[in-house]
């Protein structure tokens, strides 16, 4: 099996990726956490803690926990190349309210990018609430993934993706012989 | 009634070939089961305690005659010839293939329906008064606004994954027949000065472990605005609502730990970013819906008595009495045909008795069917003068027992012979009650008598709002059943209180029998047995059931034929 550490699907392909996830050890301080060289994806701790010095670097990236507020990043939107969002467990569904926010109420316009528990059954759903990058869980096939995202060719609701409803993309009519045909039982 | 376009089609079209490929993966490994069961769930799929439970959507419980014959065919092929309708006016088959169910979803689509949220930690199918659009009460037809938000839930990307399942109920008249102060969100409509009409928003009811009645957030929200503001309530729910313990993951939960108020503040802000966007609803879209559910064709009729022709017939009085509901039309009625006749687990018809129902909605009423949240299949529009001969066919079909809001017309869970949750059996105590009480005047003189029963804390059975609630609980590895009273659905809805310590199975017939002594006695003229143990309080029900030892030896009623 291929090492998948180093590959992502950004938009529809897979591609190499060179960013590190900095996920810290439990009750290691995010003030004094040593943030490596190169392209790093910060927690938001050490974003908040270490952002004199952070925000000097030509590369830098971070991620949001699920019970996080992407709120706490407005305005420093821009200096970020990646924002990524954790999902912990793919069940917890907050990570698709936080990219929705994240584009739609902050205008985040960045990579956006699904970390942790990413499965292919996933998504779907979050392409649609404005991620366009996936770090899927590498004991899965990454390749066989890519078909998570091209499951449904339309969608009743708007989200970030297409922000019209199926009733304002498409002119659906309801005709008279359509209805009537109901109460014969056919 | 909707119907589906090219674009519900082929929505439904891929489902299936999504779900059948999950199936595919799960069955080659390459799914473990805990990966597999969000996914399943999102499709009604359970594992039971036997086998495979299909729960299928009856959006808003309104079926086509094609719609029921489509269930009686799967009863038959693929399950044991029969199904079971749910509190949540749905449809569930308890004997099913794992790898039969795509193709059960493909038979269903031909009949344009699917299983989509029918569980899950998502939004469930929107459920809404059985007597929509006939009811004379009524201020709106709630169905096109269920319609769509059938449709605008339906995979919702972000709403996919919430801490935990999600109800929504629309009423659309006066009266609340729709129980929406128990859903997580309750939506009944209302008109203003203006004559617009708009929703009142409730959120925050539920029973389960934790029974709370839901709070008004907003008095009046112009229909438009329905999904924008639905959207704000799940967004606040959706990061904000507890996942660290499922029981205490519902929408209620939060509003309780932050305050109606707050709640309210939150949704209202999130609101403001929302309010006027594109998914407001045209006017276009609305009417476009609203055109699928007008009125039938009806004959201009005379209101008539049903009974003039029959008068010493008691057995069709009764029915009448019982069955039959009013209709806004002169000359029609509205007949529930009664899936609680004794003996037979409640909910439960046979794929012949779906056939028989679906014939009966072609000649009688349209050809269209509701399920009811009480378990029971209405027949929305009848006319008056074929009400005799329909009570004929329906009662040799064992579908016309007269006990509609009696006693024995009792909302039930399939508890611990199915369900892999339950601590408790429920329909054999509820085949023991019905036996005991098997006496038609003595129901029709105790009278409206909601008597709901859960085979678990779950509440599938309703039982926090029943008249009599029954809650079967484990004690030491063993059985009981824990009793309340007073509760009640609707505009006056109420939790009931726990009368005392549980009993066992073989005790309830006599404690229900004890019950109904304290309210024949103390009972007012017209005043129906939840009012009587609303005015009492549960003092005077608690002394006397628990007044004399109840025995507790023998073979519960119906414990052999379901067990």
């Amino acid at each position: 099996m291929p090492d998948q550490t180093n590959r992502i699907i950004k938009g529809r392909e897979i591609v190499a990726d060179d960013w590190t996830v900095l996920r810290p050890a439990e009750g290691e301080d995010a003030a004094t956490i040593a943030v490596p060289d190169g392209k790093v994806i910060v927690p938001l701790a050490t974003w908040q803690a270490q952002k004199d010095t952070l925000s000097t670097r030509p590369a830098i990236g971070v991620w949001l926990a699920s019970s996080e507020r992407p709120e706490e990043l407005k305005g420093e939107l821009d200096k970020f190349a990646v924002v990524a969002v954790d999902f912990p467990k793919f069940t917890d569904g907050r990570g698709y309210s936080i990219a929705y926010n994240l584009r739609m109420r902050l205008a985040y316009t960045g990579e956006l990018r699904a970390i942790g528990d990413v499965l292919r059954d996933q998504l779907f759903q979050m392409k649609r609430c404005g991620f366009d990058a996936y770090a899927t869980r590498p004991d899965r096939s990454i390749e066989d993934a890519l078909k998570g995202l091209t499951v449904f060719s339309e969608t009743y609701q708007a989200s970030v993706d297409d922000q019209r409803p199926l009733f304002r993309r498409h002119a659906r009519v309801a005709t008279a012989a359509e209805h009537k045909d109901v109460g014969a039982g056919i | 009634m909707y119907q589906y376009d090219q674009y519900d089609h082929l929505i439904v079209r891929e489902r299936i070939a999504q779900y059948r490929d999950q199936v595919q993966r799960r069955i080659a490994g390459e799914l473990t089961e805990e990966e597999f069961l969000p996914l399943r769930l999102q499709n009604g799929l359970y594992m039971q305690r036997h086998a495979y439970m299909l729960r299928i959507a009856v959006p808003y419980g309104l079926l086509a005659s094609k719609q029921m014959r489509m269930f009686a065919h799967i009863a038959r092929k693929y399950d044991r010839g029969y199904g079971h309708f749910t509190t949540r006016q749905n449809i569930q088959f308890n004997w099913v293939e794992l790898e039969q169910t795509p193709d059960i979803l493909a038979d269903l689509a031909s009949v344009e329906m699917h299983a989509i949220q029918t569980s899950g930690n998502c939004i469930r199918n929107v459920t809404a008064d059985e007597f929509a659009g006939v009811a004379a009460d009524e201020i709106v037809d709630p169905r096109p606004y269920a319609e769509v938000l059938r449709q605008w839930s339906t995979f919702h990307p972000e709403f996919i994954a919430l801490p935990r399942k999600f109800k929504v109920a629309i009423n659309g008249a006066l009266e609340d027949r729709a129980a929406i102060a128990v859903h997580d969100i309750g939506l009944t409509a209302v008109k203003n000065e203006a004559g617009e009409i708009g929703f009142k928003v409730m959120v925050g009811g539920g029973m389960g472990r934790t029974p709370i009645l839901g709070s008004v957030i907003r008095e009046f929200l112009p229909r438009e605005h329905l999904l924008t503001y639905t959207e704000a309530i799940m967004r606040v729910y959706n990061q904000y609502g507890r996942r660290d313990n499922k029981y205490k993951a519902r929408i209620k939960i939060l509003l309780k730990a932050i305050g109606v108020e707050e709640f309210a503040r939150q949704v209202e802000e999130e609101w403001a970013d929302l309010k006027g966007n594109a998914e407001t609803l045209t006017l276009e879209e609305m009417e476009r819906i609203i055109a699928y559910f007008q009125p039938h064709a009806y004959a201009t009729l005379p209101a008539i008595d049903p009974l003039a022709d029959h008068a010493d017939n008691k057995a069709f009085a009764n029915w009448l009495k019982r069955n039959v509901k009013p209709h806004k039309v002169p000359g029609y009625a509205a007949v529930v045909l009664s899936l609680k006749k004794t003996g037979v687990p409640p909910g439960d018809a046979t794929a012949e008795q779906m056939d028989f129902m679906a014939d009966l909605a072609d000649r009688y009423s349209f050809g269209e069917l509701r399920v009811t949240h009480e378990q029971n299949i209405v027949l929305a529009d009848v006319e008056q003068r074929q009400l005799f001969q329909l009570w004929q066919e329906a009662k040799a079909h064992g579908l016309a027992t007269p006990n509609i809001g009696l006693l024995t017309d009792m909302i039930c869970c399939p508890g611990g012979d199915f369900c892999s949750l339950a601590n408790a059996k429920s329909i054999p105590i509820a085949a023991a009650i019905a036996e005991r009480f098997d006496h038609i005047d003595f129901l029709h003189d105790i009278g409206d008598l909601e008597l709901n029963m859960s085979g678990c804390i779950n509440a599938c059975g309703h039982h926090h709002v029943g008249h009599i609630g029954i809650l079967g609980v484990d004690k030491d590895g063993s059985e009981w059943y824990q009793v309340s009273i007073g509760g009640a659905q609707g505009n006056q809805s109420a939790i009931g209180k726990i009368i005392g310590p549980s009993f066992s199975a073989q005790q309830m017939p006599e404690v229900i029998d004890r019950l109904l002594q304290v309210y024949l006695r103390e009972r007012t003229p017209e005043e129906r047995f939840v009012d009587t143990a609303q005015r009492l309080g549960i003092a005077p029900f608690k002394e006397f059931v628990y007044a004399t030892p109840i025995e507790t030896a023998g073979r519960l009623v119906g414990e052999d034929e379901y067990a």
